[in-house]
């Protein structure tokens, strides 16, 4: 059965630490990072990659366009 | 690790992107405060533009309120309103370019308040333009004060002790007002605050323009939005605040889906 | 030579609004004016030339549709009176922060607030001083005849796409009202698309093309050595109108002792006092500015070096007599005589006005 795998690439420096990707991510991929951007946000990472399956619900409601989201299929 | 590092350099590969930023999103980032609804909801207009391929005709009207910067995040053409009067400058875009697209982007001040004549008139002339209406609530560029939207009860900076009916009247409920009008062909009312909500949004304001293709009538998109600054909350707890008490006030779905009501016939006879 | 009509001031715009290629009118009905809109409904240009007519629910809503419009690049215009004016100040402002070409037609009544529905020139300041916030200036023409109410809707659009800025007809209830012969000018068609994009393609709103920059139609600039040089900008506008675009007529002044100055429609009447003195064998001339924005300055202080005096007459508490002093610098006497509240003075009284104020005082 094929199975699917995602990852998330977050822009760092447009975030800004909303948490809102992070509610929204049903697999608890994504966290806030303890380091800050330039501006002092706490851009949203993916704290636990292997749970990623690429839902896209993270880019859904991210207000900054920030989040871009990738998915493979794998055996 | 490396492995896991080297599995997700596998995954991020062009070819395998399931979303990425619409080309008509530009790089600026955005003036809004984190969380806030307005950015969703420009993402999401930018994307029904390009999905339907009207980047070179449509023509935008931002407002005064937050949202008056919009014109810097889509890549369109613009044209900034003075406050309340985004409908009456869309009808004048409108009316001498009637082949291009033109949409309104209003906040619930600037659509509820001060331009409820412009508002109303131009539904009512069932203008062929979709209206945007971001309802959070509360005033956010200027610094939290009420809104003809404020909850019956609701801090703001100038009701600092809770919207009062018989000092400040009750929630305006300008939505279901402009359903009744027989210019308005489709009147709905969503939100933006997860991923299943986004999307139906989105299909909303797709279904929006494609009303105005048909020259159906004033298509019109309320948003409940939220203002964690002017609410004084964090983002995540918005969302639960408005879930929570805005949703009872201003409940979701549609309130009008039809061509222009032609059966309402208010024409002189005999 | 064009067609000869008789026709009302009202009227005219109207027509020559059509003939002059217009694209759109967005107005409300207000007295002593509505006859524009009535007009403009009765011919349906959109059925000839393709012009949009449309009443809106305000003026303020007027104005904001045409500031709408005229971001396609198109030729737009409204009409109006006094109070629907003052309603207008905050459209008026905002085209010319923005840089929008539009004719805007004042048909003058007596303020100040409801006042009368007769005859006033009480919106001279308005119209010269700004009216709306902001350091801007409109371009204001005085028509003094039905001929000129014609006219002026013609050169109006000229010069509001020569400077990409509003023009005002100031006009009052009486060239408003009055019927007079006029010639008007053969249909001409509406700009096409192609023309447009020649003409206001560089910074119309009509779509971005993949060719070019999204283009803004707005006065809104946060960033304050940008918003002064944009400021600075439109200064220099203004400058060059006052070196292009000054317009006033001169009546029998080469050997007068004394000069009246009037615009609009007291410049008819004390075409007629001139007459009466001139019978009586007082040297008097007349000059009737006809852009009142760019103020004709030069040529009165040409004059003030010349004459006894100037007498500036206007229905108002006097307006544009404190221009008149400003360009005469101290050099003569200036005084001022005018009527208010709708009342439209006769030569006789321009007159006696003349040999009290000036000649005897």
């Amino acid at each position: 059965m094929a199975k699917v795998r995602g990852a998330v690439v977050v822009d760092n420096e447009v975030c800004k630490g909303c948490n809102l990707c992070v509610v929204a991510c049903p697999s608890r991929t994504l966290a806030l990072n303890r380091d800050v951007n330039s501006k002092g946000y706490h851009y949203s990472y993916m704290e636990n990659p292997e749970n990623c399956n690429g839902c896209t619900n993270c880019s859904a409601v991210c207000p900054d366009s920030c989040i871009t989201v990738y998915r493979v299929k794998v055996e | 690790m490396p492995e896991l590092a080297q599995k997700i350099r596998d995954i991020i590969k062009p070819e395998n992107i399931v979303y990425a930023k619409s080309p008509l999103m530009n790089d600026d980032v955005m003036h809004y405060c984190p969380g806030c609804s307005h950015g969703v909801v420009h993402r999401l207009i930018g994307e029904v533009i390009e999905e339907m391929g009207i980047q070179d005709q449509t023509i935008g009207v931002s407002p005064v309120g937050c949202a008056v910067f919009a014109y810097k995040y889509i890549d369109i053409d613009w044209h900034e309103a003075a406050h309340g009067r985004a409908p009456a400058v869309a009808t004048g875009i409108k009316r001498v370019m009637p082949e291009k697209y033109v949409f309104s982007y209003q906040g619930d001040g600037d659509l509820a308040a001060i331009g409820t004549a412009e508002t109303f008139h131009a539904v009512n002339r069932g203008e062929n333009i979709v209206m945007i209406f971001i309802n959070n609530a509360i005033y956010g560029m200027t610094g939290g004060q009420m809104a003809p939207t404020t909850l019956v009860g609701q801090v703001t900076s100038t009701t600092p002790y809770g919207r009062n009916v018989d000092l400040n009247g009750y929630p305006l409920r300008i939505t279901e007002l402009l359903a009744q009008l027989p210019g308005a062909a489709y009147v709905t009312r969503q939100s933006v605050q997860n991923a299943a909500a986004v999307r139906k949004t989105k299909k909303a304001i797709r279904k929006a323009f494609e009303i105005q293709a048909m020259k159906k009538g004033t298509a019109f998109v309320e948003v409940v939005s939220t203002c964690s600054s002017g609410w004084k909350l964090s983002p995540v707890d918005s969302n639960k605040w408005m879930e929570e008490n805005m949703f009872p006030q201003y409940p979701l779905g549609d309130l009008k889906d039809g061509t222009r009501a032609d059966a309402n016939d208010y024409s002189i006879k005999g | 030579m064009g067609e000869l009509r008789l026709m009302k001031g009202n009227e005219v715009i109207a027509e020559a609004a059509i003939r002059c290629g217009c694209d759109a009118y967005f107005g409300y009905p207000i007295t002593p004016q509505s006859e524009v809109m009535e007009t403009l409904m009765a011919l349906r240009p959109w059925e000839g030339s393709g012009m949009v007519v449309l009443q809106a629910e305000s003026e303020i809503a007027s104005i904001h549709m045409v500031y709408g419009a005229a971001g396609s690049g198109k030729r737009v215009m409204t009409s109006s009176s006094s109070p629907g004016i003052s309603l207008m100040a905050e459209g008026i402002s905002y085209m010319a922060g923005a840089e929008l070409p539009c004719v805007i037609v004042n048909v003058q009544r007596g303020g100040p607030g409801l006042g009368t529905i007769q005859p006033s020139q009480a919106d001279y300041n308005q119209a010269t001083k700004g009216g709306g916030h902001g350091d801007y200036s409109l371009l204001v023409l005085a028509p003094a005849s039905v001929q000129e109410m014609h006219d002026f809707v013609v050169l109006g659009f000229e010069l509001a796409f020569k400077y990409r800025n509003p023009v005002m007809i100031l006009a009052d209830g009486v060239v408003g009202q009055m019927m007079e012969k006029v010639e008007l000018i053969d249909q001409r068609p509406r700009w096409t698309n192609e023309q447009i994009a020649e003409i206001s393609g560089s910074w119309a709103a009509t779509g971005k093309t993949a060719n070019r920059k999204k283009h803004i139609i707005t006065s809104l600039e946060m960033d304050s050595s940008i918003m002064e040089a944009n400021n600075l900008r439109l200064q220099a506008k203004y400058a060059q109108m006052s070196k292009e675009d000054v317009r006033y007529e001169t009546i029998e002044c080469e050997d007068a002792e004394y000069i009246i100055v009037a615009f609009g429609s007291a410049a008819r009447i004390c075409q007629k006092t001139v007459q009466i003195a001139r019978s009586k064998g007082v040297k008097v001339g007349l000059i009737r500015p006809i852009t009142l924005l760019p103020f004709p300055e030069k040529i009165i202080a040409e004059y003030a070096t010349k004459v006894k005096g100037f007498l500036c007459v206007e229905f108002n508490a006097g307006q544009m007599v404190n221009d008149i002093r400003l360009a005469v610098n101290g050099k003569t006497k200036v005084e001022y005589f005018g009527r208010m509240g709708g009342i439209v003075p006769n030569p006789n009284e321009v007159e006696a006005a003349l040999e009290q104020k000036l000649i005897g005082g």
